[in-house]
């Protein structure tokens, strides 16, 4: 290739690129390094973000701090944002597997189903902050706040994710199967009851648990419906605003208080954990359950 | 379905396969309305949520009109309200966040797909993924305590350096919260969502395309630029809307690293504010009708602002499918 310039042709020379071809190589491997780079910055971004968190949170907790209420510890908040979330899950999954089930079982690929699903996924796109106001608007407004109003703009949140998450395994299933119990002259139900929901089912948990990891780090909706708490004492009951973690940190972050700060790390840690945890598990779980599936 | 059940003529197994099918009758009618009540009940919230924010913004939307979008004075202690700054602060704080953000996600996208071997894609997605796991009020208080004071004392001062001539990067002021400060945050809440979508848009560009480049001698720059990219151009676009949409909702991380300030600046270094953020810190102890209207108003702009560029990204993503455009 360079044959044409001020050398002259030498057909013992190396064969390695020269002049143009260089640069454009040189250029794509600086692409690559770039690429490379982008992925470590991410990765690199979340070491540092969980290591801070685990650094400055882990001389904050002990059994005292997990097992006692204020001011020592965060028990409250632990039960308050247990209490929330199953609830939500309680109110969003069997919802979320209806609708999934509308959408693979029922569907005919009408002007409905695109509806449906169209509309879940503007629920996905809606911001949480704006569930948070319309739920306060319909059941908060001109009364104390409670959790279970909570529960229920959670409940929205995870609504999508389960019922999307649920639908792609439902998809899964072979439609041999559906089609073997149809042969057998298996009415309809039973084959979603006794065939299709058991195989998907790990998928559908899978779908869920995100839900779940997802809906106790929502902070947004939680300091407008169940942010004014007793945080000394553990208490179950969703009629009264219940201590939670989200609204926690979110408190104890707006004041400049240095020993609020190791509370609220430690608060952070906690959930941190638990969500990191969650997540992961899922994914294993996912990676098994749809291998298994589709063979 | 009736074969399955049928015995014979009359006699005790036909009353049996009767009853058989009557209860399959009701039971696949349950099923199915159940199904089609959840189906339904999405669908219901969803106007819900779009009625009940229009329907608190009224007060307002009647006393400001469409001037609140331009007003730039908030002063509930004069019940006067515009949204100007906070839309502004809005707008500034997603586009620098999906500027910086996008970027780095398709580079990411591209990594994952074309560049990683299988497991070390293996490992690193799940991780890019669990960025987004991060709850976002555990995300602004590293932001407030730990990032903000770097970004103040570090990176602020060199862009003002060497670029202070733009006046978007004026001097560094004390604290570090701002909406540059914000813009990286939600750089930081965006980056996966966009990541991962481009990853699977680039899995999905068919192989022998690339192969077909790279045998006319095109290096693997110029195999994503004039193949990879362009057939996923529009996939690229609909994902940054879906970070766009995200960004523009964030309340609670932006809240606690913006600063809260109520004027428009022109350098990202100032503080500001955007309307989720206004929301979550003035909503909770609101001090009239027309105050709690007002941000009812913001509301329902953000929900309008959402929906929009959720609708939008899968019009895109849909009109101009990739799949189809090279099946053509």
């Amino acid at each position: 290739m360079s044959a044409a310039g001020e050398h002259s042709f030498d057909p013992t020379a190396p064969l390695t690129p020269s002049g143009n071809l260089r640069r454009r190589r040189a250029f794509s491997r600086l692409a690559e390094y770039g690429a490379t780079g982008a992925a470590v910055l991410a990765v690199g971004v979340l070491a540092i973000v969980v290591y801070t968190v685990a650094a400055r949170g882990l001389p904050a907790i002990d059994l005292e701090f997990l097992t006692t209420s204020e001011p020592t510890g965060i028990l409250p908040a632990i039960v308050g944002t247990v209490v929330i979330v199953a609830l939500a899950t309680a109110v969003a999954m069997p919802v979320g597997v209806l609708t999934a089930l509308y959408l693979t079982e029922f569907a005919s690929g009408g002007r409905i189903d695109r509806v449906v699903r169209l509309t879940l996924d503007l629920i996905n796109g809606v911001p949480s902050i704006v569930i948070g106001i319309v739920i306060f608007r319909l059941l908060v407004e001109g009364r104390p706040q409670f959790a279970f109003a909570g529960s229920v703009a959670l409940a929205i949140i995870e609504l999508p994710l389960i019922a999307r998450g649920s639908q792609e395994v439902l998809l899964l299933v072979p439609g041999s199967l559906r089609e073997a119990a149809e042969a057998l002259g298996v009415s309809r139900w039973r084959t979603v009851l006794g065939i299709t929901l058991p195989s998907a089912m790990g998928g559908i948990l899978t779908s869920t648990v995100l839900a779940v990891a997802r809906a106790a780090g929502e902070t947004a909706p939680l300091i407008l419906l169940s942010s004014v708490f007793d945080p000394r004492f553990v208490s179950f009951n969703p009629s009264e605003a219940l201590p939670n973690i989200p609204a926690t940190i979110f408190a104890l972050s707006e004041e400049a208080n240095p020993e609020g700060f190791a509370r609220a790390w430690g608060s952070s840690l906690v959930l941190l954990s638990a969500i990191l945890f969650a997540s992961l598990a899922a994914r294993a779980l996912l990676g098994r359950s749809r291998a298994r599936m589709t063979g | 379905m009736s074969p399955a059940y049928t015995t014979g003529s009359g006699g005790r197994g036909a009353r049996v396969a009767d009853r058989l099918r009557r209860v399959d009758r009701v039971g696949d009618g349950i099923l199915f309305g159940l199904c089609s009540l959840a189906a339904l009940l999405g669908v219901g919230t969803l106007l819900l949520v779009g009625y009940q924010v229009v329907d608190g913004a009224m007060p307002a939307i009647s006393k400001f009109g469409l001037g609140f979008l331009v007003h730039t004075t908030w002063q509930p202690n004069f019940n006067v309200y515009g949204a100007g700054s906070v839309l502004f602060g809005t707008v500034v704080s997603s586009f620098v966040a999906l500027a910086i953000g996008a970027p780095i996600a398709v580079a990411i996208g591209l990594f994952l797909s074309l560049l990683a071997p299988k497991g070390v894609r293996g490992a690193i997605s799940p991780l890019v993924e669990m960025l987004a796991a991060i709850p976002s009020v555990i995300l602004g208080f590293w932001g407030i305590i730990v990032f903000a004071p770097f970004v103040q004392s570090d990176v602020e001062p060199r862009l003002h350096d060497s670029l202070g001539f733009i006046p978007l990067f004026g001097p560094p002021q004390s604290t570090g919260a701002g909406v540059f400060t914000a813009s990286l945050i939600l750089v930081i809440m965006i980056i996966p969502i966009i990541a991962s979508i481009s990853r699977d848009l680039f899995l999905a560009v068919p192989g022998d395309v690339q192969d077909g480049a790279s045998a006319l001698g095109a290096t693997r720059w110029e195999v994503v630029r004039g193949v990879v990219l362009p057939s996923t151009a529009s996939g690229i676009l609909a994902a940054s809307l879906l970070g766009l949409g995200r960004a523009l909702g964030e309340a609670i991380a932006v809240t606690q690293v913006i600063g809260s300030g109520s004027a428009i600046h022109s350098s990202l270094f100032e503080t500001g504010d955007t309307m989720a953020a206004r929301i979550a810190n003035q909503f909770p102890g609101y001090l009239n009708a027309m105050h709690e209207a007002s941000l009812y108003y913001l509301g329902a702009i953000l929900l309008v602002i959402g929906l929009v560029s959720n609708l939008l990204a899968q019009w895109i993503g849909r009109r101009f499918d990739y799949r189809r455009r090279i099946a053509k």
